[in-house]
């Protein structure tokens, strides 16, 4: 007998990048601006926290919602930088990474054949995530006309209005696109208008560099219908300790957490622990962190220019996407890797929108993202 | 953060970024770093740009020592007449008055530990306010001018992290 996956894995494609990287793999010398991670180490105060709780003993499940005090800590951090209150008992969700509280979410709102709106391009797991939950992805593309800001003639074009959800990833990745609080109304306005769920991936809103960041929870009317997801991996650099978290309507929360009980069970402890600490004490390396993005992005963006490649003005996360020189960007990446051996990520891995351009990660270390951009410019000229 | 305390901030980074990369990375045009950076040298702000080397990865061997020194002072000598004096040696890298059970914070150099207790018992002990050395000679170092040294982690990050 062998053992079939199901229709609904089936549907999923495996990355059509993944050749891409198994290549990039077997080189030497490489440097790769494909990573999607910082490259700094989470804040030491934090790892010591962790290393102190393993110290303790303290390696036990915690409540399915994650320690109470965490939740405190993370309802307070939102209020105090986003503007966003919500009660740590019942509004507050911690999970295994901000992907967790995605795919919870998903499968919590989501009913088999709701149509799923998802803006592109985009991280690469939303409409993955959306299949699994058995709901119909609706591709919203995105261009460098608008910046990769999403409008409501994006929406319309798409045909949103006959949507049940709308996934949103801003500060995005894979652009650096940002949006500022009155650019998100009137696809707040859209969303009431249309009875849309809002789905809003937050994870970069510390790494915002020319404005502060918006939620789309904090517009009138908004709250009771978007889940937002932050968590630790992006400005805490604590990607591989995996925590996250989910804020949203007690309903939402409540419905995520009861897959989450019987799935998960709970985030882990350790991280939790870290996750303290790092929201208790670690502000200052944050804002070091984004002043060393900021500083790279305003380099990349520069680099590019004078190179003559066409970028928009990327203002968060931590990628640049300019246009690929060639018009088929994932050759230009394949001749690029194969050549001057940088990799750099085609567009086209995130979906509708992203072909002709490239996905730069500058979440690397100075020294090799000069060396990269260098290794660029000889190749292109 | 003003121009100059990023610039300031960069160049303690790594002082050999170029002119145009300093502009680009603080939106500055290069004439402009160019300018700052000339004032913050001439202003002695700026005092000088030095690599930072493990010598542990190199041929050369080289013997550095912390040497605790404790003075007497009388009405006509200061901390600094004796500083001033001490610096004047090439060996002596760092010189420091420190709070605590000892007054200077002395880091000398040299290329054997012959050679530096030899400076240390024929320079600096002989000087007359000095009244006692304690030399702690550096069996490894870690980490240096804020650089970690022998450290050559692989980055194992995923290729590709969604």
């Amino acid at each position: 007998m062998t053992i079939e996956p199901s229709q609904r894995v089936e549907t999923v494609p495996p990355s059509g990048i993944r050749r891409f990287f198994e290549l990039a793999e077997e080189m030497d010398d490489i440097i790769s601006l494909g990573v999607g991670e910082p490259d700094f180490s989470a804040p030491w105060a934090a790892r010591e926290a962790a290393i102190t709780s393993l110290e303790l003993g303290k390696t036990s499940y915690t409540a399915n919602r994650g320690r109470r005090e965490l939740r405190e800590l993370i309802a307070g951090d939102v209020d105090r930088r986003y503007d966003l209150e919500y009660d740590p008992d019942e509004e507050v969700l911690v999970t295994t990474g901000a992907s967790e509280g995605v795919d919870l979410a998903l499968r919590a709102v989501i009913d088999p054949g709701d149509t799923v709106a998802v803006v592109q391009p985009s991280y690469v797991s939303y409409v993955p995530g959306v299949i699994f939950a058995g709901g119909e992805p609706l591709p919203v593309p995105t261009t460098q006309e608008t910046d990769f800001k999403l409008t409501t003639d994006a929406l319309y074009d798409a045909g949103v209005e006959g949507a049940d959800a709308l996934v949103l990833c801003y500060p995005n990745n894979p652009t650096g696109a940002t949006m500022t609080g009155s650019e998100l109304e009137p696809i707040a306005e859209f969303a009431r208008e249309h009875d849309l769920v809002v789905l809003s991936d937050e994870i970069y809103s510390e790494l915002s560099y020319e404005h502060d960041h918006t939620s789309i929870a904090t517009l009138p009317g908004m709250r009771e219908r978007t889940i937002v997801f932050n968590g630790f991996s992006k400005a805490y650099a604590m990607t591989g300790l995996r925590l996250g978290y989910a804020l949203g309507p007690p309903e939402a929360i409540g419905a995520m957490n009861r897959i989450h009980q019987y799935t998960m069970l709970s985030a882990p402890t350790t991280a939790q622990y870290a996750a303290i600490e790092a929201l208790e004490s670690c502000d200052d390396a944050v804002a070091e962190m984004r002043r060393q993005y900021d500083r790279r992005r305003r380099l990349v963006l520069s680099r590019f220019e004078e190179m003559g490649i066409e970028c928009f003005p990327a203002s968060g996360a931590f990628y640049a996407f300019p246009e690929s020189p060639w018009d088929d960007g994932e050759a230009f990446a394949e001749a690029l890797l194969e050549q001057e051996h940088v990799a750099v990520v085609p567009g086209t891995a995130f979906g509708e929108g992203g072909e002709g351009h490239l996905r730069v990660s500058y979440a690397t270390g100075m020294d090799d993202l000069k060396e990269a951009l260098d290794r660029i410019e000889r190749f292109i000229s | 953060m003003d121009l100059s305390e990023e610039l300031l901030e960069l160049l303690q980074e790594n002082a050999r970024y170029s002119t145009d990369d300093l502009a680009r990375m603080t939106d500055a045009d290069p004439e402009t770093v160019e300018a700052e950076i000339e004032r913050l040298e001439s202003e002695g702000i700026i005092r000088g740009y030095q690599a930072v080397v493990d010598f542990e990865e190199t041929e050369r061997e080289r013997v550095r020592a912390i040497v605790e020194l404790n003075v007497t002072l009388d009405r006509e000598t200061s901390y600094g007449d004796i500083a001033e004096r001490i610096v004047q040696f090439p060996e002596v890298q760092e010189l420091r008055l420190v709070s605590g059970d000892y007054d200077f914070d002395m880091e000398v150099e040299g290329d054997s530990m012959r050679e530096v207790s030899h400076f240390i018992s024929d320079k600096i002990a002989p000087i007359p306010e000095i009244t006692q050395t304690v030399t702690h000679y550096h069996m490894d170092t870690y980490k240096t001018r804020g650089i970690v040294l022998g450290d050559h982690d692989e980055d194992d990050r995923l290729s590709v992290s969604p």
